[in-house]
């Protein structure tokens, strides 16, 4: 994936060759009308995704994430929701598409994988007709074929004796299988585009990495490109190619999953990294969270979104934080993206930051980067651009 | 489920014991004696006459005496006797006091009426009521939905007597389309029996569809926005197929549950209905009983038949519910 610096080089509507992203968003904007104002929710934000490759997004509740990946499949209610922007899935626009194309798309060549599986899954109909519904959506089978190809997806998800599991309805299921039905209904048109809307929180941390796994095996079976929406760092970590870093309604911080998870440039983002238990770390280790709530989307803050509770407001000249919105704009790698006012935000994340949130990645003797780190900075630093 | 089943089955033969005490406790022991009415009715009464009955009546003997016969009539004959005697079939409800005949057997004659009524009227009232909620729903916030929500308020403010009354003034009396509104069975002429009871069934079923079509719409609004249903938007079902498919689904559970209350109750007698219209059925029967002086033996078989129709409705509701509810089947 590469963000698009210059979102403008794309000709609207033009057919996608063999190499260019399956997913385009560009300048998306989701705003909803109320009572109390404009929410804006999704603010010009702009990524792509090729088919293979995996997007994590990443932020806080109310960040964005999930609107921003429910406009790709158009499921905002077009009465209540102001949508801004061009979203192409293999060349065809999304935005303002009329609801056959929306239809053909959608269970088709982009699935969705939500977060509650028990809410998200019928509570009437059994797990096989809801995934054969998917299916017979989309191809012109019978009943009958609609239920042995669900019978073979819930097999390939690792339902044990899906055959006789078929017919159960989703409340005899464990969570965990649940989420397995789920991504078996995703997955039963063999899409080229996955979303996954948090697919892992609702389960526990055993069933949440065979969950990844599974992901992952079929994604490298399908060659399909995967949207990863979540707040865990971990599962960006295990499972993302390229991580996208959302605050209030806005990318700040994009590049691959190495750099942002050694070398990241935004404070958001380096306080998201402090907030994350390590298990073999020190015990007595604290987990630093990050000061104050979520921004308001009705009122953003003025400038930076994030400055009302950045650490690191003083260290930016003037009072360039409070008044001015930082670009989305280049660092000093490639293909990494920051929205922030920091001149040195490295040497600061390294002086500062980081013996504070993770001390057991310094000497204790002499302060210095342990070896292994150090090794990891200097090959993403010599990836000048 | 069979266990289930059982225990649904047993409840619901305490709760028709129980309101047969009740009844007959009400009826028969209340401050009243049932023995006057039936002075009454022929000529002077005298307390010698009174005595008599009372005596005939078995009014006298003790309590629980009294409510074995009662009771025991519903499974085997019984004869009565209030001067001359009466045979009385099982089950037997008693004998009126103004016609002289059998309860049951007037009863089981008034019955097909109130049946018809009811079936067609509830029958309008569900499916124009469901289909008006879900429309609503659809388009909520709407000119269409804010008028249906209006107009179902207004229809729901105007007394159902009054609404009845204008309507037979107006379109059988006035305007004549329809005169004859009574009850033709349908094994004799069937459409007749459907002209007879149509306006009865507009009735009912426009006036009470204005409730269902409220409920409907608000249990739609609460299933459209379920994650289920986003789910099957997501996985590319066609709008009609989200809403009906998925979304009234969910919906329609609650909203057989009042259903199947209110047909029971329709079934009990559609009084207003039945008086306005003229239509022999066990509204009617039961609102001439008690004109004075009071027909007890039939008032007691109209309270006591309703409560079993309402309890017999509450446990084919209940059975129901695990047809059309997965989650109840298993536990």
């Amino acid at each position: 994936m590469t963000i698009a610096a210059n979102p403008g080089a794309m000709e609207f509507g033009r057919p996608a060759a063999a190499d260019d992203p399956f997913l385009v968003v560009e300048n998306l904007t989701v705003q909803f009308p109320t009572h109390d104002g404009l929410v804006q929710a999704v603010t010009d934000l702009s990524y792509t995704v090729r088919s293979g490759q995996t997007l994590g997004i990443v932020g806080e509740s109310g960040s964005g994430k999930s609107v921003s990946s429910m406009a790709v499949l158009g499921l905002h209610n077009p009465r209540s929701t102001r949508l801004a922007g061009s979203i192409r899935v293999g060349g065809t626009e999304v935005i303002g598409a009329d609801a056959h194309t929306l239809r053909g798309l959608r269970g088709n060549e982009v699935a969705m994988i939500f977060q509650d599986p028990l809410t998200a899954l019928h509570p009437f109909y059994s797990v096989g007709k809801q995934i054969g519904e998917a299916a017979r959506m989309h191809n012109d089978i019978s009943k009958a074929e609609a239920r042995r190809r669900a019978i073979e997806m819930l097999d390939r998800v690792g339902i044990p004796q899906a055959k006789n599991r078929v017919d159960d309805f989703p409340h005899q299921f464990s969570g965990g299988m649940r989420q397995r039905a789920m991504i078996a209904m995703a997955l039963v048109n063999n899409p080229q585009l996955l979303i996954a809307d948090e697919p892992t929180t609702a389960l526990d941390v055993t069933v949440q990495a065979q969950i990844l796994d599974l992901l992952q095996d079929l994604q490298k079976e399908y060659g399909s490109a995967i949207v990863m929406i979540t707040h865990d760092l971990g599962v960006i970590a295990e499972v993302a190619d390229d991580v996208l870093v959302m605050y209030g309604g806005r990318a700040v911080e994009t590049g691959s999953t190495k750099t942002i998870l050694t070398l990241p440039e935004m404070p958001y983002t380096w306080g998201l990294l402090s907030s994350v238990p390590d298990i073999s770390g020190d015990t007595s280790a604290r987990l630093i969270p990050i000061p104050g709530t979520p921004p308001s989307l009705l009122n953003p803050p003025t400038g930076c979104a994030f400055h009302p509770r950045c650490r690191h407001v003083d260290k930016v000249p003037g009072d360039l934080c409070r008044s001015a919105l930082p670009e989305l704009g280049p660092t000093s790698q490639e293909g990494h993206l920051k929205r922030c006012h920091l001149i040195n935000p490295d040497e600061i994340y390294l002086k500062e930051v980081l013996p504070e949130a993770a001390p057991e990645l310094l000497d204790p003797e002499t302060g210095e980067l342990i070896p292994e780190l150090q090794e990891q900075i200097d090959e993403i630093q010599g990836e000048k651009p | 489920m069979f266990g289930y089943i059982v225990r649904r089955l047993m409840s619901a033969f305490l709760v028709v014991v129980l309101t047969s005490m009740f009844v007959f406790l009400l009826f028969f022991k209340g401050p009243s004696n049932p023995a006057q009415p039936l002075c009454d009715i022929n000529g002077k009464c005298t307390p010698e006459k009174l005595e008599l009955l009372t005596e005939q009546l078995g009014l006298n003997d003790s309590v629980v005496h009294q409510y074995v016969v009662y009771v025991g009539g519903f499974f085997h004959d019984r004869t009565i006797s209030f001067g001359p005697k009466y045979h009385c079939d099982a089950p037997c409800f008693g004998i009126s006091y103004r016609t002289r005949g059998e309860v049951t057997s007037e009863l089981i004659d008034k019955f097909p009426a109130t049946l018809s009524i009811a079936l067609g009227g509830a029958s309008i009232y569900l499916c124009l009521g469901v289909l008006l909620g879900t429309i609503a729903a659809r388009k909520r916030g709407t000119v269409l939905d804010r008028s249906l929500v209006t107009f179902s308020v207004v229809v729901s403010a105007v007394p159902y007597y009054v609404i009845a009354l204008m309507v037979w003034i107006y379109v059988s009396l006035q305007w004549k389309l329809i005169e004859d509104t009574s009850y033709h069975p349908i094994t004799s002429d069937p459409i007749h029996w459907a002209t007879g009871l149509a306006l009865p069934w507009a009735v009912i079923g426009l006036t009470s569809s204005t409730a269902y079509a409220r409920y409907s719409r608000g249990q739609m609004i609460e299933t459209l926005g379920e994650d289920y249903v986003r789910t099957a938007v997501a996985k590319g079902v066609s709008e009609r197929g989200v809403v009906v498919r998925h979304a009234l689904r969910a919906a329609i559970v609650p909203i057989i549950t009042i259903f199947g209350l209110d047909f029971a109750f329709l079934l009990t007698g559609t009084i207003f209905t039945e008086v306005i219209f003229q239509i022999d059925g066990v509204g009617k029967w039961a609102i001439q009983a008690l004109r004075s002086p009071v027909d007890f033996p039939v008032v007691s078989a109209t309270v006591l038949f309703g409560a079993i129709i309402i309890v017999l409705a509450n446990l084919i509701v209940d059975l129901l519910y695990a047809v059309i509810d997965p989650r109840v089947r298993l536990s």
